[in-house]
């Protein structure tokens, strides 16, 4: 029924790759982001909270853009990290692992932070007497306690990672192999002639994979509810 | 020996507030709205006072004039607050052991068995707090705090969500643990009966004042 080509296969195991690490390596500062963002008062705490929610609205290629500036080859960042620790974004996989994980960070953090907020403080209160100093209150109260959402969160980005395109396609580019993810390759295909039945199979692809994510999100937001009741 | 002298704002409410206890059990009593739960925190160290000191055996926690603030989690301080507040994710031996885990202590099963023993609760070591009756959550919280071993144990009107009968039910273990447990205990409360039960020493607190304080009597000239 669905007879997928290898270049086909090449862009889907490369869009799952990108969009695996873009959250794993994501999600421990959406965590600590969404930590502070719920549970401390700081000065210029509205300019954070604006600047994660940026690529949510801003053109993608703008934010693709911004990342060529700060991350290509001679971009601040991407200069020093290449020289230094020989690490490459720019026209590379790893580039639209970053472009994603960017993306994705909105939609990541705002579960974290909305199921954080709904662990009862009074809880974190009782370790604290009970002689937990304040990392430890987090890792034994309040992380557990706000697990689904951070599963939650974590579906959600990596769903929004799979089907970037803009910021990935103005930053990495569409190298077949390399940086060509589903989304740009459906993109190519849809300008070859011919190519309609390849592009109409990567889109079968790209919806079973949406849509296994939301029911994935969902059920672990049903978990969270659970959780919180002690059941 | 717990002395506080103490004032906190809060809102248009001032509480200002000071006395000494000595007795195993000291009785903070008073109608709600005293400003009886705002003191209690204050001693946990989960509430700053603006101006004051609190101190227990001479260690001083607090002191307002040297900047002085001892967090929560070091004052060795057990809590046991009205709605219980157990961990809804832990089973009720994970939430009996928290405070010992906290602390770092190596395992004592002695000391749980016979804190089990006093409470009544061993039977419910593998249930989660969502499927205990309020009574039992009560017992539990209680033995959480005692097993982590606190110097001082503070109780936030401990009965105050329970029907007539369970309270009923819980007070002699109150008893017993105030005869048993040689942990000095602050007992808050505005139900005059509890207090000639359970406390040694009165100390009474009205609009954010203490009014009096001594034995039980003062209770009747209130």
């Amino acid at each position: 029924m669905l007879d997928i080509s290898p270049t086909e296969w090449t862009a889907i195991q490369l869009s799952l790759r990108v969009a695996i690490v873009a959250t794993l390596v994501a999600t421990p500062f959406g965590v600590a982001l969404a930590w502070l963002l719920a549970r401390r008062e700081f000065w210029g705490k509205s300019v954070v909270d604006a600047l994660v929610h940026l690529p949510l609205v801003l053109p993608p290629v703008v934010t693709g853009y911004l990342l060529l500036l700060t991350f290509g080859r001679r971009g601040a960042i991407g200069a020093f990290l290449a020289d230094h620790l020989g690490i490459v974004f720019a026209f590379r996989w790893t580039g639209a692992a970053l472009a994603c994980g960017v993306m994705g960070f909105p939609l990541l953090v705002r579960p974290i932070r909305l199921s954080i907020e709904a662990v009862d403080r009074k809880l974190e209160q009782a370790a604290a007497t009970l002689g937990a100093p304040p990392w430890r209150v987090f890792f034994s109260v309040t992380l557990p306690l706000s697990l689904s959402g951070v599963l939650s969160g974590m579906v959600l980005g990596f769903a929004k990672a799979i089907g970037e395109f803009g910021a990935t396609i103005t930053f990495v580019s569409n190298i077949p192999g390399e940086t060509q993810t589903i989304s740009s390759a459906i993109y190519s295909l849809i300008q070859t002639p011919d190519g309609d039945a390849a592009a109409l199979r990567l889109v079968v692809v790209s919806i079973v994979i949406a849509v296994a994510a939301l029911i994935g999100s969902e059920w672990f937001a049903r978990r969270a509810t659970q959780r919180l009741h002690g059941n | 020996m717990l002395r506080v002298d103490v004032q906190k704002q809060l809102g248009d409410f001032l509480l200002s507030a000071a006395f000494e206890s000595q007795g195993r059990v000291t009785g903070l009593f008073g109608a709600s709205g005293a400003g009886k739960t705002s003191l209690v925190n204050m001693i946990a160290g989960l509430l700053r006072p603006d101006r004051g000191t609190i101190s227990i055996d001479g260690d001083t926690l607090d002191d307002t004039a040297k900047g002085v603030h001892v967090p929560a989690y070091r004052r060795h301080i057990g809590y046991v607050f009205q709605d219980a507040r157990l961990f809804p994710h832990l089973n009720v031996l994970q939430n009996l052991d928290y405070g010992r885990r906290m602390n770092s202590l190596p395992d004592d099963p002695a000391q749980r068995k016979r804190v089990t023993e006093l409470l009544d609760i061993g039977h419910l070591l593998n249930r989660r707090p969502g499927k205990l009756s309020g009574g039992e959550r009560q017992r539990v919280a209680l033995g959480r705090a005692l097993l982590s071993k606190p110097r001082l144990l503070l109780l936030d009107e401990p009965l105050g969500s329970l029907d007539e009968g369970r309270r009923a039910e819980i007070l002699p273990y109150l008893v017993r643990l105030r005869d048993e447990a040689r942990i000095p205990m602050v007992y808050v409360s505005h139900d005059a009966a509890e207090m000639r039960q359970l406390a040694t020493q009165i100390v009474m607190l009205r609009k954010g004042s203490v009014t009096s304080s001594g034995g039980v009597r003062v209770l009747a000239t209130d």
